[in-house]
């Protein structure tokens, strides 16, 4: 159609081309002392955001620096470090983004306790609004049934 | 009216939202970064090209100097290169090209080739000084003061739009301020 | 054959569905019968016009006419056939047009099948649906033509997404359309019933049997992403919380509570207003969701290419949509309390408090969905919020819903007591109980969510079966009533739906490991043999393919065959995965990498899933309890006995 658009084309093909071109060395799966161990690491990588293809989470990302980062808390885990040091590592270079799970913070309040309120006040409002319909029936006995 | 009127003054919010969202749709995967007004990331890192020459972020102390991470895969490292070319004409900065995930090979030649802008070239071979510094695009490129503290990142490409806007007057301010 | 055919069809369709929207309506304020009547010829000639349209896109991509720029964008000269047709429907301008035409259908069933709705109020609904449709031709035609030329025409096309080269993808949208779409038709119900001052619950039952039908539709269109997500992607995985499967569960949560709503305004004349409101939220979350999907605010896997004018055309028409029908209910909704009494407890309380959760479940995910744009807008940072927010509240949500489901079941309407309650529901209880306890103890590992979770959805199994039974005994007859069995089926469909996540979530095992040709490894009583791989040639693929041979014990039960495929065109490669359903559980291995250079040892990953077909099964019986309640009878007989002084009273067709 437009020739703008076929540049486009070009060009978006392109760039993916040279994405794919960067060293990508094999992909070794990592290796584990125990099964608990094994079971942190899929729960972290699961829990941390890849910042290449952003809707993809850690374990399953193909990207070159996803494979990095996987290694880097493969490393960690091996020498001891607990999970929330791991998650400190990522949001001290990445920011909270790289978090799935929210931290619980002044940002993020609302988000943690807004569910919960809601359904507070709809339960407080739900009792009152029950009542009232109490109060009609037992004005109205004869009502069918 | 009363209660009734609340899904309607809810719904025109959620429209004011999507407003804004509409409008910093573009820039919605472009991460700030956390590094801001924090100390530069240790490095030590071979240097392009000399045999057994090493350069770590201590050397660098009492100038400020850009860091630009690059590599001969990056199409707009090759994109950004004549801003960054222009800059180096300038001498307004040191600037550290910082060559990640490549190999020293193909760093020489693609300098080579399009020109060297850089005042001194690292090998991050590994890419490991890149993720301290929170890169995950190319090419980023990041200004360090004299005390070692990071002040501004830019994601992408290099404009002379941003050198003018963010980095000129923050040496500016460097000189004249601390 | 010029594809600009179809768009000129469009065209006529938009024109068709600017009448449908002005003429009946304006018939029904000035009482011109004839007027209103146009609403039947102008929905069917809409449907057809859509359907001419459509097969002229379909039949560009059967020919393979690369000089249609979408056509060239998303098929390929090696692209088999029957992806020639579903390729249609994979990118954005050609599933606006399958929307589109899902609507136009809806449309004419409903100007087909409700001849016996009072006339204002049916010109009215099919107006309403006019509009609607409106809106969106207007947006294709301005903003998404699939129709539009390449110029020069292209020698060969860029080929369909490899992701969605598959069975998935074939039915995956339009059963999902056709939930999403059809939420319309309440929506419409509802306007027509707050323009026209409906004071009698009438209007509620003349629309239950659609929003029934477009529920069932939109539970198998979730729950088959659900599944395609699963043996497509290569990892295991079944749901992510991404913001476009949000976008559809969002309608789907309101969608339940409004079935149920319904149901206690047409027997009880209660919750009229609640009614009407989650009538218009099903739709309004349905618009919403595709404004989502394509407009670049949220990062999607689902994302469909996005530009900043469709963005704020489809801002503006959900604007108005929405907008107008909330401000029309702000305005006309009865201010009066409706219905009679009831005691707190009574089955009214019980589904008000269905009401209720369903509503904090939806307004949590759209909270978290859009959470980060908040505070992106607001300056406050970049986050994520992803699996961990939404299951676990999710999960905590679940807990009042699957306590409150049981009781709200055996109580009665009006008033009821909590002995007689608790004498019924003892056994179920205690069965429950037993049954959870002992999937515990065989299972220890699952840990005390999952065991409440298999407790919770045994509680619901259990008391719903057990109702059935009480009703027989009671009625001294074996003859199920229509409607009670599609309860139930629905109703054990969530109960077997949450035994499978309770137990996969925590049972399932996977292990990422190296193998050689030759190699064995255990996994709970299975070993997996890899046999090597060799190279495989498909219609527009060439793939490593490797053979495993599946042990339990010393028999060989299956071989696997899973493939690392390269597409030649796009240059993608894709994991394909290789699964052993079963009912108790799946097997599941795909190829990672090669690990060397002959490729004799390869990156493996292997999976264990103890129940997870159950998840899609439970939606199955949903889906078939939705459909057998829709179907029910009575929709159609009671009408016509209530009006029988109606002109045209037409034989029951559907």
């Amino acid at each position: 159609m437009k020739p703008s658009k076929i540049f486009i084309f070009i060009l978006t093909l392109t760039l993916s081309v040279s994405v794919l071109a960067q060293r990508s060395p094999v992909q070794e799966p990592m290796v584990f002392e125990n099964q608990q161990q094994e079971d942190r690491f899929n729960q972290l990588t699961q829990e941390l955001r890849c910042l290449v293809c952003q809707n993809q989470n850690l374990a399953d990302s193909d990207a070159q620096l996803a494979h990095d980062l996987r290694a880097e808390v493969h490393e960690m885990l091996m020498a001891g470090k607990s999970n929330d040091d791991i998650k400190l590592f990522m949001v001290e270079r990445y920011g909270d983004f790289v978090l799935y799970r929210p931290p619980v913070q002044q940002n993020t309040y609302l988000l943690w306790l807004a569910p919960l309120g809601l359904l507070l006040i709809g339960a407080l409002i739900l009792r009152v609004n029950v009542k009232k319909r109490a109060a009609l029936l037992d004005s109205n006995p004869s009502e069918e049934q | 009216m009363n209660s009734r009127i609340y899904p309607l003054l809810g719904f025109v919010l959620l429209v004011v939202l999507l407003v804004v969202g509409l409008q910093i749709a573009d820039r919605k995967t472009n991460l700030p970064s956390p590094l801001i007004d924090k100390p530069v990331p240790v490095f030590d890192l071979p240097v392009l090209a000399s045999e057994g020459q090493n350069m770590s972020k201590d050397s660098l102390l009492g100038k400020p100097y850009l860091v630009n991470f690059w590599g001969s895969w990056c199409v707009t490292c090759r994109a950004e290169h004549p801003v960054v070319t222009e800059l180096a004409k300038l001498n307004a900065v040191y600037i550290v090209g910082m060559n990640f995930r490549d190999e020293p090979e193909d760093a020489i030649a693609w300098l080579k080739r399009w020109g060297n802008p850089y005042d001194v070239s690292l090998i991050d071979f590994d890419g490991r000084v890149s993720i301290d510094f929170g890169v995950y695009a190319a090419p980023e490129t990041f200004l360090v003061d004299p005390s070692g503290t990071i002040v501004f990142k830019h994601l992408g490409q290099l404009t002379w739009d941003v050198v003018e806007t963010e980095i000129l007057p923050r040496l500016a301010n460097m000189e004249s301020g601390s | 054959m010029t594809v600009e055919l179809g768009q000129i069809s469009l065209l006529a369709a938009l024109l068709t569905a600017f009448v449908l929207g002005l003429v009946p309506m304006i018939g029904t304020y000035t009482g011109n019968r004839r007027f209103m009547a146009v609403s039947t010829t102008a929905a069917l000639i809409q449907c057809l016009l859509l359907i001419i349209s459509f097969s002229i896109l379909t039949s560009a991509f059967v020919i393979q006419d690369f000089s249609v720029e979408y056509v060239a964008r998303n098929s390929n000269s090696l692209l088999p056939m029957h992806y020639r047709f579903s390729a249609v429907w994979s990118a954005h301008e050609g599933s606006l047009l399958l929307w589109e035409l899902i609507l136009a259908v809806w449309i004419a069933a409903v100007a087909l099948f409700s001849k016996r709705l009072p006339e204002v109020f049916r010109a009215r609904v099919l107006a309403v649906l006019g509009w609607i449709s409106v809106g969106f031709l207007l947006f294709i035609l301005l903003t998404s033509n699939p129709f539009g030329r390449l110029i020069p025409s292209a020698v060969e096309g860029l080929d369909l997404n490899p992701l969605l080269q598959d069975f998935g993808l074939i039915i995956h949208p339009p059963l999902l359309y056709m939930g999403y779409v059809g939420f319309s038709v309440a929506f419409a119900f509802a306007v027509a019933a707050l323009l026209g001052g409906e004071v009698n619950r009438d209007w509620v039952r003349w629309s239950r049997p659609w929003t029934l039908v477009a529920w069932a539709f939109l539970t198998i269109g979730i729950a088959l992403g659900s599944w395609w997500a699963y043996y497509e992607l290569g990892w295991g995985g079944y749901w992510f919380w991404d913001p476009v499967e949000n976008a559809s569960f969002m309608p789907w949560l309101v969608g339940t509570a409004l079935i149920h709503s319904q149901a206690v305004t047409e027997k009880r004349g209660a919750f009229g207003n609640w009614t009407l409101l989650l009538a218009l939220s099903a739709f309004s979350l349905s618009l919403l969701g595709t404004f989502l999907v394509r407009s670049g605010v949220l990062t999607s896997v689902h994302a469909f290419a996005s530009d900043p004018t469709r963005g704020i055309f489809i801002l503006i028409y959900l604007a108005l949509v929405v907008g107008s029908s909330l401000s029309l209910y702000a305005i006309r909704a009865p201010k009066m309390i409706q219905g009679g009494g009831f005691a707190g407890t009574s089955r009214e309380t019980f589904l008000l408090v269905n009401n209720l959760v369903f509503v904090v479940m939806t307004a949590m995910v759209l909270i978290g969905t859009l959470y980060p744009l908040l505070i992106d807008a607001m300056g406050a940072g970049k986050i994520s919020v992803g699996p961990p927010y939404f299951g676990l509240l999710f999960t905590w949500l679940l807990v009042p819903m699957v306590l409150a489901l049981p009781i709200g079941i055996y109580s009665r309407w009006q008033k009821d007591t909590g002995s007689r309650l608790a004498g019924m529901l003892r056994w179920p209880m205690v069965m429950a109980l037993v049954f959870g306890a002992g999937v515990w103890i065989m299972e220890p590992d699952i840990g005390f969510v999952s065991a409440a979770g298999v407790t919770g959805g045994a509680w619901v199994i259990f008391a719903s079966i057990f109702y059935v039974g009480h009703l027989l005994v009671r009625k001294n007859s074996f003859k199920i009533p229509a409607s009670v069995l599609a309860m139930t089926l629905a109703h054990v469909g969530l109960g077997v739906f949450l035994i499978g996540l309770s137990l996969v979530s925590t049972l399932s095992t996977e292990k990422h490991l190296r193998m050689e040709a030759g190699d064995t490894y255990q996994m709970a009583d299975y070993s997996f043999e890899f046999l090597g791989t060799k190279i495989v040639q498909g219609p527009n693929y060439t793939a490593d393919e490797g053979e495993f041979v599946v042990y339990k014990g010393d028999k060989e039960i299956t071989r696997l065959y899973p493939q690392k495929r390269e597409y030649a065109q796009r240059g993608n490669t894709m994991t394909e995965a290789a699964i052993d359903p079963g009912f108790t559980r799946d097997l599941y291995v795909s190829l990672g990498e090669p690990l060397d250079q002959n490729g004799r040892a390869w990156a493996v990953r292997v999976y264990h899933k103890p129940f997870i077909r159950w998840i899609w099964l439970g939606a199955i019986l949903i889906m078939a309890g939705g459909f057998l309640a829709a179907a029910n009878k009575r929709y159609r007989r009671k009408l016509v006995e209530k009006k029988p002084a109606t002109a045209k009273t037409k034989e029951v067709t559907a």
